[in-house]
């Protein structure tokens, strides 16, 4: 059987972070990272992932887009890649990423592997929905989604193990899709958006050996605290529901269809407002007593402030730093990057109050001393 | 590295036989009894009858028909095709000793062997004079005031501490505020499993950067809720916290009691107390640290010990002594009642006795240095083979008797994971190594623990094994990725032992699931 794997590379992903730059979205600005010497990378690092790779040659197909999208690291990794488009002549674009995802979806691929940052995880997602899994060989300078490996050889590795089949302990998990906009950023004004869950093979551990534990998955004690959440929410308490697929089950367990990249308020069992701005909140919040769900966003570990900006400063000064309550799984939290959480609210005293040591609940019962730090 | 292609040749014994139930042939018989004597039957009766009608079975038992000689044949091959725990294990946070084999012929003295719990006290002094000295003996080591040795394992005895936690609190009317017990992310699972288990909420520590959790973790996590803390030190990374005594201190100002969950004992034997550390209460595993066997998962003993004022609360019954008798207190009103049967796996008690008096205090003290230093030993030779890290590499003190250490490089590098690498070393006749308790802080984890008992060159063969299959995943992984390749069996699939619907842990289920015969 022949499995078919897409890659795209964004040749520039990666180019701004060694000259300072935050990114290299917008013409103007890779023209200012070319001009500060960058090099490209990301060619480099997909060459290194599929090198790493023990594909199961005859078997496997390989499309791409010509260039540097994609095609000459491929035969440079010894691969014979069919390529199926041209990026426009000169630089590629998000518009030559998404024409490349949208030509992989037509063609079925089991797998896009791709080369790049948030930016380019984005422009994929978007064509591509949950219809096919993506896995990211680590390259842009912003890295704020969850679909990225831990490095370019585990990538070509996890990928080829995947579209193998078969082994055992490799799965497939949804991992948040967000990305910044770098010119906000660029003004030192942050705009992180959780854009959506994208499918991604990672590895769940084989369990062979006798004093290791049996296995219920974080997953699973997630949706134990779920239930027991929700069992245990009083009256006329409003309850403000943070954006993500940790929150969500929450909401499951309440019957109620949430909006899975928003934040909901929940007011004695009914859902009262959806997809709420920050001036909803506020409103709704008017003479309530409140709380505040929330998960952890990303792969960076942000609680407030990146992808769940509704929830101000001002909001959770009115719910109040003691009406906070935070849901996690374990796994997320020990493969945290900095071994704590982040907050930026745009208000740094508040960032102070939240800043120390919190409790995140990471099943029924259960909960882990965090700390919490401004980013 | 010394041992590259200089290691002796293994290859394991493949008898490739069917299990038990599909060997035998119809009628065959490994004893046949003779006729019942009318005499007998003359005097008790029928021999059917001598069986209750309800406990009866109606039908012969579906066992293989075999002779007594391939029975014997077929167990002597399935102990070939095993390491039988002869060869270099060192398995991490397992303490693996040699089980003298004195100290397993005291044990199956009829004086041992041949006794009830339900005998008289009368007619059990010598055993119970045991069981009090070796409790002397641990209260000599912990600074604890009585052990008590029922609980079937460590597990058992943290369950222990629990109850007993959960009877101090409610004694005090103090039950329904202090219902949370911290421990940390390295504590072994079963702190966190047997506080859910008493109907405790679990507060969790992660580790901070260096290796343990900080003071400020711990302040934040102590409250008026907090029960009690259960904690090991060092933990399995090899690390000690030195800032445990002041730990202690802010869980007493709290009002909470503590635990010493002392798994990692080795190191630390006869060079610290938990009494003196302040702790309230802490257990050994006999199994362990004690070197009796530990077998197949068993048999197994906790050695709970506490403070006077939790003594009230302990499982029955209490062995004590008045000076002349030793007895069996059961009347002990506020008892949490019992944890196990009887008085715990009294064979494995009488065997720890034994392994004490011949190590003698300075034998003890002599196991932990040589332990820590075996340990260190093979530290720096580990990390100079390719692929091998430690964890908290920046932490430059030494270990105490265990290093965690990671093949996230190797795997990294080579595609080569630490599973693989457990199942390469045993064509090399050496045990798989200890991985980590779940979850995993450091990628790829394995925990090998030296001990004192191997030799510096047993310690060497270990080590240029690991050599061998680092090599062998820079040059031909494939070679470690398809492991093993010198044993009995071949690499076993993963998948089936996490799929319900697959795995089948007796024969009965086996047939059911995959169709090899029909049930009867």
């Amino acid at each position: 059987m022949t499995v078919r794997v897409g890659l795209i590379v964004n040749p520039i992903a990666g180019m701004g972070g060694k000259v300072g730059l935050k990114g290299t979205d917008g013409e103007a600005t890779l023209d200012k990272a070319r001009a500060l010497g960058a090099e490209p990378l990301a060619n480099t690092r997909a060459e290194a992932a599929l090198a790493a790779a023990s594909w199961q040659r005859g078997t496997l197909e390989l499309l791409t887009f010509a260039g540097d999208m994609g095609e000459t690291t491929a035969t440079k990794a010894g691969l014979e890649p069919t390529v199926i488009g041209n990026s426009r002549a000169g630089a590629s674009d998000a518009g030559d990423t998404a024409a490349a995802a949208r030509a992989m979806l037509e063609r079925d691929v089991g797998l896009i592997l791709f080369a790049g940052g948030d930016g380019t995880a984005r422009d994929i997602f978007q064509v591509i929905g949950q219809e096919v899994p993506v896995l990211g060989i680590p390259t842009g300078v912003k890295m704020h989604s969850a679909v990225f490996a831990t490095g370019p050889a585990s990538a070509g590795r996890l990928a080829a193990e995947y579209l193998r089949g078969g082994t055992a302990g490799i799965g497939l998990a949804d991992a948040e899709i967000m990305d910044i906009d770098e010119e906000e950023q660029r003004r030192n004004r942050l705009s992180a958006k959780l854009f959506g869950y994208a499918r991604v093979p990672f590895e769940r551990r084989a369990l062979q050996y006798a004093k290791a534990a049996s296995h219920v998955s974080g997953q699973a004690k997630l949706d134990a605290l779920g239930r027991d959440t929700a069992a245990g929410m009083e009256q006329d308490v409003l309850y403000i529901i943070g954006p993500g697929s940790t929150t969500q089950r929450l909401l499951q367990h309440l019957g109620l269809e949430g909006s899975l990249l928003g934040v909901d308020v929940v007011l004695n069992g009914k859902a009262v407002v959806r997809d709420a701005s920050e001036a909803d909140l506020l409103q709704a919040l008017d003479g309530h007593e409140a709380r505040i769900i929330s998960g952890v966003i990303g792969g960076q570990g942000f609680l407030f402030g990146r992808g769940n900006q509704q929830i101000s400063a001002g909001v959770i000064r009115r719910v109040g730093v003691d009406n906070l309550m935070v849901v996690a799984a374990v796994e997320k939290l020990i493969a945290l990057p900095t071994n704590r959480l982040l907050v930026d609210t745009g208000d740094s005293d508040l960032d102070a109050d939240l800043s120390g040591f919190m409790r995140v609940h990471t099943g029924p019962g259960e909960t882990m001393m965090l700390a919490v730090a401004a980013a | 590295m010394s041992g590259n292609g200089t290691l002796r040749n293994y290859h394991a014994a493949v008898w490739d036989e069917p299990v038990v139930m599909e060997m035998g042939h119809h009628g065959r018989r490994g004893m046949v009894f003779p006729d019942i004597d009318e005499a007998v039957t003359a005097a008790v009766g029928d021999s059917e009858s001598l069986i209750p009608e309800e406990m009866r079975r109606h039908d012969r038992p579906a066992l293989p028909e075999m002779s007594e000689p391939e029975v014997q044949r077929h167990y002597l091959h399935l102990s070939q095709e095993t390491l039988g725990m002869m060869g270099v294990s060192l398995f991490g946070t397992c303490t693996m000793k040699y089980n003298s084999r004195i100290n397993e012929l005291i044990g199956a003295r009829p004086e041992v062997a041949e006794t009830h719990p339900l005998q008289h006290e009368d007619t059990l002094q010598g055993t119970l004079e045991i069981i009090h000295n070796f409790d002397l003996i641990l209260r000599e080591l912990s600074g604890m005031d009585q052990f008590v040795f029922q609980a079937g394992g460590g597990a058992d005895a943290a369950y222990t501490h629990v109850c007993v936690t959960r009877a101090y609190h409610q004694a005090r009317g103090q039950l329904a505020q202090r219902n949370e017990i911290v421990t940390s992310i390295q504590a072994h699972p079963c702190n966190a499993a047997t506080a859910a288990a008493a109907g405790f909420k679990i507060v969790t520590l992660m580790l901070d950067d260096n290796g343990y959790p900080s003071l400020d973790a711990l302040k934040a996590a102590v409250s008026d809720r907090t029960a009690a803390l259960l904690i090991n030190n060092p933990d399995d990374m090899g690390i000690y916290n030195p800032d445990i005594k002041e730990w202690v201190n802010i869980v007493h100002e709290a009002g909470g009691l503590c635990f010493y969950d002392h798994a990692n004992f080795n190191g630390v034997m006869s060079k610290l107390r938990a009494r003196e550390l302040g702790f309230d209460a802490c257990m050994y595993m006999l199994h362990k640290t004690f070197g009796t066997p530990k077998a197949g998962g068993g048999p197994a003993v906790g050695a709970y010990g506490c403070t006077e004022e939790l003594a009230e609360f302990l499982p029955c019954p209490v062995v004590t002594f008045d000076g002349e008798t030793y007895h069996l207190d059961e009347d002990r009103p506020n008892s949490i009642g019992r944890v196990r049967e009887f008085w715990g796996n009294v064979p494995q008690i009488v065997k720890s006795y034994s392994w004490s008096r011949a190590m003698g205090a300075e034998g003890i003290c002599e196991a932990a240095d040589l332990s820590v230093l075996g340990n260190n030993y093979m530290e720096k030779r580990l990390l100079e083979i390719p692929g091998i890290t430690k964890s908290q590499p920046h932490l430059n003190k030494w270990r105490m008797e265990m290093t965690r250490y990671s093949l996230e490089k190797l795997k990294e590098d080579t595609g080569v994971t630490t599973f693989d690498v457990a199942n390469r070393m045993v064509d090399f006749g050496i045990d798989a190594y200890w991985l980590a308790h779940e979850p995993w802080l450091v990628p790829e984890p394995f925990t090998p623990e030296a001990g004192e008992m191997y030799s510096r060159e047993d310690l060497d063969h270990w080590v240029d094994v690991l050599a061998r299959i680092s090599h062998e995943a820079y040059t031909d992984p494939e070679i470690v990725k398809t492991a093993p390749h010198n044993q009995a069996i071949a690499k076993i699939k993963a998948e089936p032992l996490e799929d319900p619907e697959k795995w089948a842990m007796t024969w009965r289920a086996y047939k059911r699931k995959y169709g090899a015969g029909k049930e009867t």
